[in-house]
């Protein structure tokens, strides 16, 4: 007989200004564009317990690629596991654009140009700021906080068939478990969806959610038919996919799926990195289905937990959104150990159910929240990469 | 507990995925349906390993795998009973 835990009722985070609570207190260095890279990290180097986001975009990007870019960084520097920002940008306009938007949150925020002083000026400048922000952060304590206020992201990578078996039904347990709690929940991976768009379809809450999706997915996989110069194989499902036992597309769409669990409803359909408005709840996010990309979107749109089943072994973390890691490989379980926060293979021994599982991933996303660095976090991943939707100018 | 080498996910599929470190040829295992907690035994024909898929009946050309209860591609070979269903037997009817 399965005794279901008692989910808690709280978690220790860090309550901001606008009313959002995070579960880090990271003071970051933001730089607006790759060539501000150099000076971020400088400041980051000057002063310890401060952390630079180096990227690879930011200079002649426009249209709408422009406007995810800046989406992108205003909610990386917004996100409440961000306690403040220094923004370093080369010109004064868009740095000072960044500046404006992060500190409508209320949390400190200054920015610095480096055109006309050079790095080391600039950098001299930003240490002095970024020393009083990160004394002036430390001094933050975590408080109790309804589990209501925690923001859960899922994605999933290098999967194979033991995803769709065991970890992604776990992330899925933990969802219909969280989600009458008021949780925010957001999953995505567009393209990832194909072959089960109509299944997922039916999952959104009303006729309006679920168009929204499928125009969604059409657009998404216009684009792939329109671009694509084979079957993408080795692309998606991905060399490692395969060597899993992933054979197509659609099963590894349809495995993707478990893990929005058997009951959840999503209630809207989001752009990349917009931030959900609606409320408590499950929310889809169009995004490309390459880790690294992903969980960068749901970071910006604000999430501040993100939940990663893998099956071969992927080894993703993200700079400000703690990513906890749970695998239903045996064989990843044990030669990967070190990446692996939450093992969950007991399920195919059926030495564990799915409910046992769901309530372990909700124990481990509540220590994580409450300050546990997770195997990412330790090892230092850090991957931060911009979604580009087409050539700068 | 009865040992499981073999996970079906759903009554309607036609393929049961390998969760032991490999089958072994002309050995028989046992397949546990998740759905409906049911037990079934199978003759592997090949050596299949952890995560990879076995074929519980016969496949022609043209056919579709069936997992999860729903459609994930079609067989490009054909395919015996207990033999490896993967990539070089079946593709995408996606892309």
């Amino acid at each position: 007989m399965v005794i279901n835990m008692i989910i808690p009722k709280i978690f220790m985070g860090y309550k901001r200004e606008n009313g959002r609570v995070g579960v880090r207190n990271h003071v970051v260095i933001l730089p607006v564009d790759d060539i501000s890279n150099a000076c971020a990290e400088a400041i980051a180097n000057n002063i310890k317990g401060t952390m630079a986001i180096p990227h690879s975009y930011g200079r002649l990007q426009f249209g709408k690629d422009l406007e995810l870019f800046f989406k992108t960084i205003i909610g990386t520097g917004k996100n409440p596991n961000v306690a403040a920002v220094i923004v370093v940008g080369i010109e004064p306009k868009w740095t000072k654009k960044v500046v404006d938007e992060v500190a409508k949150t209320g949390k400190p925020v200054e920015g610095f140009s480096i055109e006309g002083l050079g790095d080391i000026t600039t950098t001299m400048k930003a240490s002095k700021k970024a020393q009083e922000f990160v004394q002036w952060a430390s001094e933050k304590q975590r408080q109790e906080c309804p589990l209501s206020d925690l923001w859960i992201s899922v994605k999933c990578g290098e999967s194979d068939t033991t995803s769709g078996l065991a970890s992604n039904p776990a992330v899925g347990d933990l969802m219909d478990k969280l989600e009458p709690h008021g949780v925010h929940l957001c999953f995505g991976e567009t393209s990832e969806i194909t072959g089960a768009e109509l299944v997922c379809a039916e999952r959104a809450k009303d006729e309006k959610v679920k168009k929204k999706f499928l125009d969604t997915w059409n657009s998404y996989n216009n684009f792939i038919l329109e671009n694509k110069t084979n079957d993408l194989s080795e692309s998606q499902p991905t060399a490692g996919n395969i060597k899993g036992g992933l054979t197509t597309i659609e099963e590894k769409a349809f495995g993707n799926l478990q893990k929005i669990g058997k009951k959840v409803k999503y209630i809207d359909v989001l752009e990349p990195a917009e931030e959900p408005k609606n409320g408590g709840g499950l929310y889809f996010m169009d995004t490309s289905s390459a880790a690294a990309e992903c969980v960068t979107l749901q970071a910006a749109a604000g999430f501040t937990v993100h939940l990663f089943p893998t099956g071969q072994g992927n080894i993703i973390g993200n700079p400000i959104e703690p990513v906890i890691k749970l695998t239903a490989n045996p064989k990843t379980a044990s030669t990967m150990s070190e990446h692996i926060d939450l093992d969950v293979s007991k399920i195919l021994k059926k030495e564990m159910n799915l409910s046992e599982a769901g309530d372990a991933l909700i124990a481990t996303t509540i220590k994580t929240a409450n300050g546990r660095i997770t195997c990412a976090e330790a090892l230092g991943h850090k991957e931060f990469v911009i979604t580009k939707l087409y050539r700068s100018a | 507990m009865s040992n499981t080498d073999i996970i079906i996910h759903n009554d309607k599929d036609n393929v049961g995925v390998v969760v032991i470190d490999s089958t072994k040829k002309n050995q028989e295992y046992s397949c546990w349906i998740m759905e409906s907690d049911k037990t079934a035994r199978i003759q592997s024909i090949n050596n299949i390993p952890l995560g990879h898929k076995i074929a519980l009946k016969d496949f022609k050309e043209g056919e579709t795998i069936l997992k999860y209860g729903h459609d994930i591609g079609k067989v490009v070979a054909s395919i015996k009973k207990g033999d490896h269903v993967h990539v070089h037997n079946v593709k995408t009817k996606k892309w």
